[in-house]
């Protein structure tokens, strides 16, 4: 097992550690710190996958963010994620790599016809191809695409990995440890400034790692190294590798994503996988730095062929040679480097540099050690399919776009160089609106809208000096303001090579009657050839032309083809780049997981459960639950082989019979206290509340000021300033803020106070014939009678000796009880009920029960209050005062309110006594109308009557008192269902109201 | 995420908020004759400014204070915040 392209020492890799894995199936090492890409090229592996459009034969092009074409399906520690960036993700042992968008496999790939087919693939052509016949899409094109198209598989499996959330605060926040960043963390931390420092790599230093540098007499690596150490044992300092802080949203807070464990082999079971971090930042320095830019020219997709930093990058970091016969094709004098690292390495390269023969730092040293360089030279076409075999390469006219000679020389790889184009989307992302910089021919950071601030070559300066200058500066001078405290820092000697200046070159021209694809977009297969059409057919806009063109719209978001797009739209419509303007930068600037977004709110934790204090005992007691918002309801209590319908008319009859008791702990309670509280209920519900006495308790209505009805429930006078309010389950919170609005800002000179008091009461409802029974027995001692404790009464009394609370209210229509004890007592109170209440033949009943009740006494709930109904829709409007002014009163009196045919709520039964209406069913005339069929209402809740026993209906219907004896359908075309059914009255079972009162 | 100071416990994230519209609609005074035209205006019409607009935010996570904020509504910056007693200007 040798590694035919390893070095024997460069790189910071391991040695000491081979780590195995698979690619396709094939077993290869590598060492620890190498990446899926080093490891592979290192054992001479290129081609990684197929292109997502034509299918073509696709290796590596970067070493990082980067990289368009290495997106692999890896699986490892347990999980398999599609669209890893082989250049990102680190080797861990055991892990499994293989190619995606090829079949049967990347070696012969059945979809690469495409290639020789495309004609049929020009820019736009989903558009184009796929609009005609519309009723192919479903069944013909859209399949065609899926298969054709896409990239790796999702899993399927449930994700067993831990993700974690965290929101910090700090006072900088550095993203990128090149020597811009850090130079900004270091005088920050110095002047005690709280410093967060993010770096996306595993190692710190960015170009300093790379770069062939010295500072302070120091390597740029060990400088790097010792700054790092410094900064860690600063307890106001945060530094972070493998951490990505890819999106900037408003007011300066920041989302990092940390990739904490995934390069490990072993772990806890508490590690998290990854980890999303919410930084509010007081300010940031940008120091993203730069990616390099390529030049465009024929094939520039062949396996073989990268950016030349990157070919470095794999020689210093990674101990690896991109290829043995390497050509170097640059504008620009920084590929010079990855040249000069190959010699050093025993490597011959030829460099083609587009430029005229000239003189710099570089150039003169490159000639010294004897490398051959060819001036005014390009590669027009990479020969060779899925490995670069040579190249024709051609001396360039003084115009550039036309050849004195062309040739063919052999090469194993191509390192192209086209400079540098700063990383700004984080700035962008900001508000920033960047500014084209013309030296550079690249957009830089502009007017800030936040506190942010770029530096180094995110801000295009290409010098160490003036990155450590910048960084150093910004670092101390941002960081003062803050801590108001300034600590002088020396600025280390630099010694770097000169650049001289780039030339202003990105797309080979071709030779007459040779027509190769040259690629600007490599992830979405993006050909000149692609936006000239696009122009061609009147895209004017950017932001047309990559829409059209898909230009830039891969995962990879341009980061090596958006600004050669902008260069040839330019060049084409004869406009300077500027004047064509850039696409928008979105976050996140690399895709993330699903899982970091999600973190922990998954299942369980995904809201709070809140529980009664009785739960446990409903729980022992089969118990089926509900939820009720975040609350755990009974629905109904299964003995047996019940069903829900079983169970439920059970436990309805028996509160109808006997009695029976339900937890109504959830419903919303509010404590009102002040001498202006009864003067405040006057104006929060319809009805009238200054005469209530103490020890009463009244059924209030509340509107919104639109007049809808936003709530019901009773409240009852405690003592003379302090009443007690209950709620639906479902609107507890919304009214509270309803009150604390008036109180707060409308009415604040009633002296009243609110407060929430739900989960400081345990609730049980009692309801039967037999419930004044059962009652005598709980409280011996007092005297239950009607008269002592009529309907709507009120009484204070201790319950086995705990101090409780009984109100005499009903939403059962029974005659019932409602006993409140501190939320500590409630398992004592409600087994005690169970205990007494056995005589009576008590049973607990649940939710299902309690809407069957409620229902066939036509006591309205959510789904008549479903927020479009005023009092009078459901039959409230005895409750609203004529005299006294309240909330919502003054829209009561709106037209469309008051019109004869305004909806109204009636009862329905089926014609045949035996088909369930269901809820949600459309009320119409004739059943085969044509459609649309006139709607004259809708059916709110249904429920099988066990005091009629036949199903019973509420529903909402247009002039709905005027239709009673009349007959329609209720037709569910969601449930396939057509009933016929009659209209009644809404109170189908005691409709004066006696048994309440009894 | 917006940052909000609450007047009463300081910078806060947005989360820990409730929006609550417009903060310069005044409520006609109870138990006053108010015409359609004033009491339509009060319930229905609000302006959709772009750029300075004082609202109302409830803190519902925290002191449970309905507060005033002054946002931008197309750069969210927020120039001013002030209890519901407080003027904006
Ligand atoms: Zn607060």
């Amino acid at each position: 097992m040798s590694q035919p392209f390893r070095l024997n020492k460069e790189g910071l890799i391991n040695r000491n550690k081979k780590i195995s894995f698979t690619f396709n199936g094939k077993k290869l090492f590598g060492y620890e710190g190498d990446t899926i890409a080093s490891a592979l090229i290192a054992n001479g592996i290129h081609l990684v996958g197929r292109s997502f459009k034509y299918h073509r034969p696709r290796g590596f092009f970067g070493a990082g963010v980067e990289e368009p074409n290495a997106k692999l399906q890896v699986e490892f520690n347990g999980h398999s994620e599609p669209n890893v960036n082989a250049t990102e993700m680190e080797l861990v042992e055991g892990l499994s790599a293989t190619s995606q968008n090829c079949w049967p496999s990347v070696n012969f790939d059945i979809g690469a016809i495409n290639n020789f087919l495309k004609m049929f693939f020009p820019a736009g052509f989903y558009y184009k191809t796929f609009m005609w016949p519309k009723s192919f899409w479903y069944k013909i094109y859209e399949p065609f695409i899926r298969k054709a198209a896409g990239l790796g598989v999702a899993s399927i499996e449930k994700d067993k990995e831990r993700y974690e959330h965290k929101f910090e605060y700090c006072d900088l926040l550095v993203t990128g440890s090149g020597p811009s960043g850090l130079a900004s963390a270091y005088a920050a931390a110095k002047n005690g400034a709280k410093v967060i420092l993010a770096e996306d790599k595993p190692r710190f230093g960015g170009t300093l790692l790379t770069d062939d540098v010295s500072i302070d007499n120091l390597s740029g690596k060990d400088w790097a190294e010792k700054i790092i150490s410094e900064l860690k044992s600063m307890p106001n300092v945060t530094v972070k590798n493998r951490s990505q802080v890819f999106g900037y949203y408003d007011h300066n807070m920041l989302v990092m994503f940390e990739r904490v464990s995934d390069h490990l082999e072993k772990k806890s079971k508490f590690t998290p996988r990854q980890r999303l971090w919410y930084i509010r930042a007081k300010e940031t320095i940008l120091s993203t730095g730069s990616i390099e830019r390529p030049i465009v020219f024929g094939n520039n997709d062949t396996p073989g062929i990268f950016l030349s930093a990157a070919a470095k990058e794999y020689m210093k970091v990674y101990g690896v040679l991109v290829g043995k016969k390497p050509l170097i094709f640059t504008n620009n004098d920084s590929a010079y480097e990855t040249a000069l690292e190959f010699k050093k390495n025993n490597v011959e390269p030829i460099i083609l540099d587009t430029r005229e023969e000239h003189s710099s730092e570089l150039i003169d040293e490159a000639k010294s050690k004897g490398i051959d360089i060819r001036f005014s030279h390009g590669v027009i076409v990479a020969n060779g399919y899925k490995k670069v075999k040579s190249a024709k390469i051609g001396k360039l006219n003084k115009d550039k776009n036309s050849f004195e000679k062309i040739e063919t020389v052999d090469c194993d790889c191509i390192c192209v160089s086209g400079f540098w184009t700063p990383s700004v989307h984080l700035a962008s992302q900001s508000g920033n609106k960047l500014k084209y910089e013309e030296k550079i021919d690249a957009f830089i950071p502009d007017k800030k809208k936040q506190h942010e601030t770029s530096v180094g070559a995110a801000n295009g300066s290409f010098t160490l000096e003036e990155s450590l200058k910048h960084g150093f500066e910004n670092g101390s001078n941002l960081s003062a303001k803050i801590t108001e405290t300034k600590t002088e820092i020396s600025i280390p000697n630099v010694n770097e090579k000169k650049y001289g200046a780039h030339d202003k070159f990105w797309c080979m021209p071709l030779p007459k009657n040779e027509n190769p694809k040259r690629f600007v977009d490599f992830q979405n297969d993006v050909s000149v050839s692609d936006i000239e059409i696009a122009l061609r057919e009147g895209y004017r806009s950017i932001e047309h032309v990559k829409r059209y063109t898909t230009l830039g719209m891969a995962t990879d978001q341009g980061r090596t083809s958006n600004l050669n797009g902008l260069q040839l739209v330019s060049n084409i419509e004869n406009k300077i780049v500027p004047e064509v303007g850039h696409t928008t930068f979105r976050p996140p600037f690399t895709p993330i997981t699903i899982g970091t977004i999600v973190g922990r709110e998954v299942g369980m934790e995904y809201m709070p459960t809140r529980k009664t204090p009785m739960h446990e005992w409903h729980e022992k007691n089969n118990a089926v639950f509900v939820d009720a918002g975040a609350w755990k309801r009974p629905r109904y209590y299964k003995q047996g082989n019940e069903t829900l319908f079983e169970a439920s008319k059970r436990e309805a009859k028996n509160v109808r019979e006997n009695v029976g008791i339900c937890d109504v702990t959830t419903l919303g309670k509010i404590d009102i206290k002040g001498p202006d509280a009864a003067e405040f209920l006057n104006r929060v519900y319809t009805n009238a509340w200054m005469k209530l006495p103490v020890g009463k308790a009244r059924y209030g209505l509340m509107l919104r000021e639109d007049g809808i009805v936003m709530d019901d429930g009773t409240t009852t006078r405690i003592s003379e300033n302090h009443y007690h309010m209950t709620t639906t389950t479902a609107q507890a919170a919304n009214v509270l803020s309803h009150l604390e609005y008036y109180l707060q800002i409308v009415w604040p000179e009633l002296n009243v106070n609110v407060v929430s008091t739900t989960e400081q009461w345990a609730g049980a409802a009692i309801a039967g014939p037999k419930s004044r029974d059962m009652l005598s027995k709980l409280y011996p001692d007092l005297d239950v009678s009607n008269d002592a404790l009529p309907f709507m009464g009120y009484k204070e009394a201790e319950f086995f000796g705990v101090p409780s609370r009984i109100f005499r209210i009903s939403f059962s229509g029974e005659l019932a009880y409602e006993i409140n004890v501190k939320s500590d007592h409630g398992m004592f109170m409600w087994e005690k009920m169970m205990e007494v209440g056995k005589e009576f033949g008590n049973q607990p009943y649940g939710t299902e029960a309690l809407s069957t009740l409620r229902i066939e006494m036509g006591h309205v709930a959510g789904p008549e209050l479903d927020g479009r109904t005023i009092p009078s829709d459901v039959s409230l409007n005895g409750l609203v005062s004529k005299k006294k002014d309240f909330i919502g009163k003054n829209s009561l009196g709106r037209e469309a309110f008051n019109v004869e045919s305004r909806q109204k709520i009636v009862g329905l039964i089926p014609i045949d006594r035996k088909s369930s209406i269901p809820e949600g069913s459309h009320i119409v005339q004739d059943q085969n109308a044509k459609l649309p069929n006139p709607k004259l209402g809708h059916v709110s809740s249904s429920c099988w009557s066990v005091e009629n026993n036949n199903p019973f209906s509420l529903a909402i219907m247009k002039d709905g008192k005027n239709m009673i004896g009349k007959k329609f359908f209720a037709v569910s075309p969601l449930k396939n269902k057509s009933i016929e059914v009659e209209v009644i009255s809404s109170h189908y079972v005691d409709p004066e109201g006696k048994r309440v009162r009894s | 995420m917006l940052y909000i100071k609450c007047p009463y416990c300081g910078l806060r994230a947005q989360k820990e908020f409730s929006y609550g519209g417009d903060a310069t609609v005044k409520r006609p005074n109870i138990n006053e004759e108010v015409s359609s035209e004033d009491w339509d205006n009060f319930v229905y019409m609000r302006k959709s400014p772009r750029g300075k607009h004082i609202e109302l935010w409830q803190h519902i996570a925290g002191c449970r204070q309905w507060i005033k904020v002054q946002r931008d509504t197309a750069t969210h910056e927020i120039f001013q915040t002030a209890k519901v007693t407080e003027e904006i200007r």
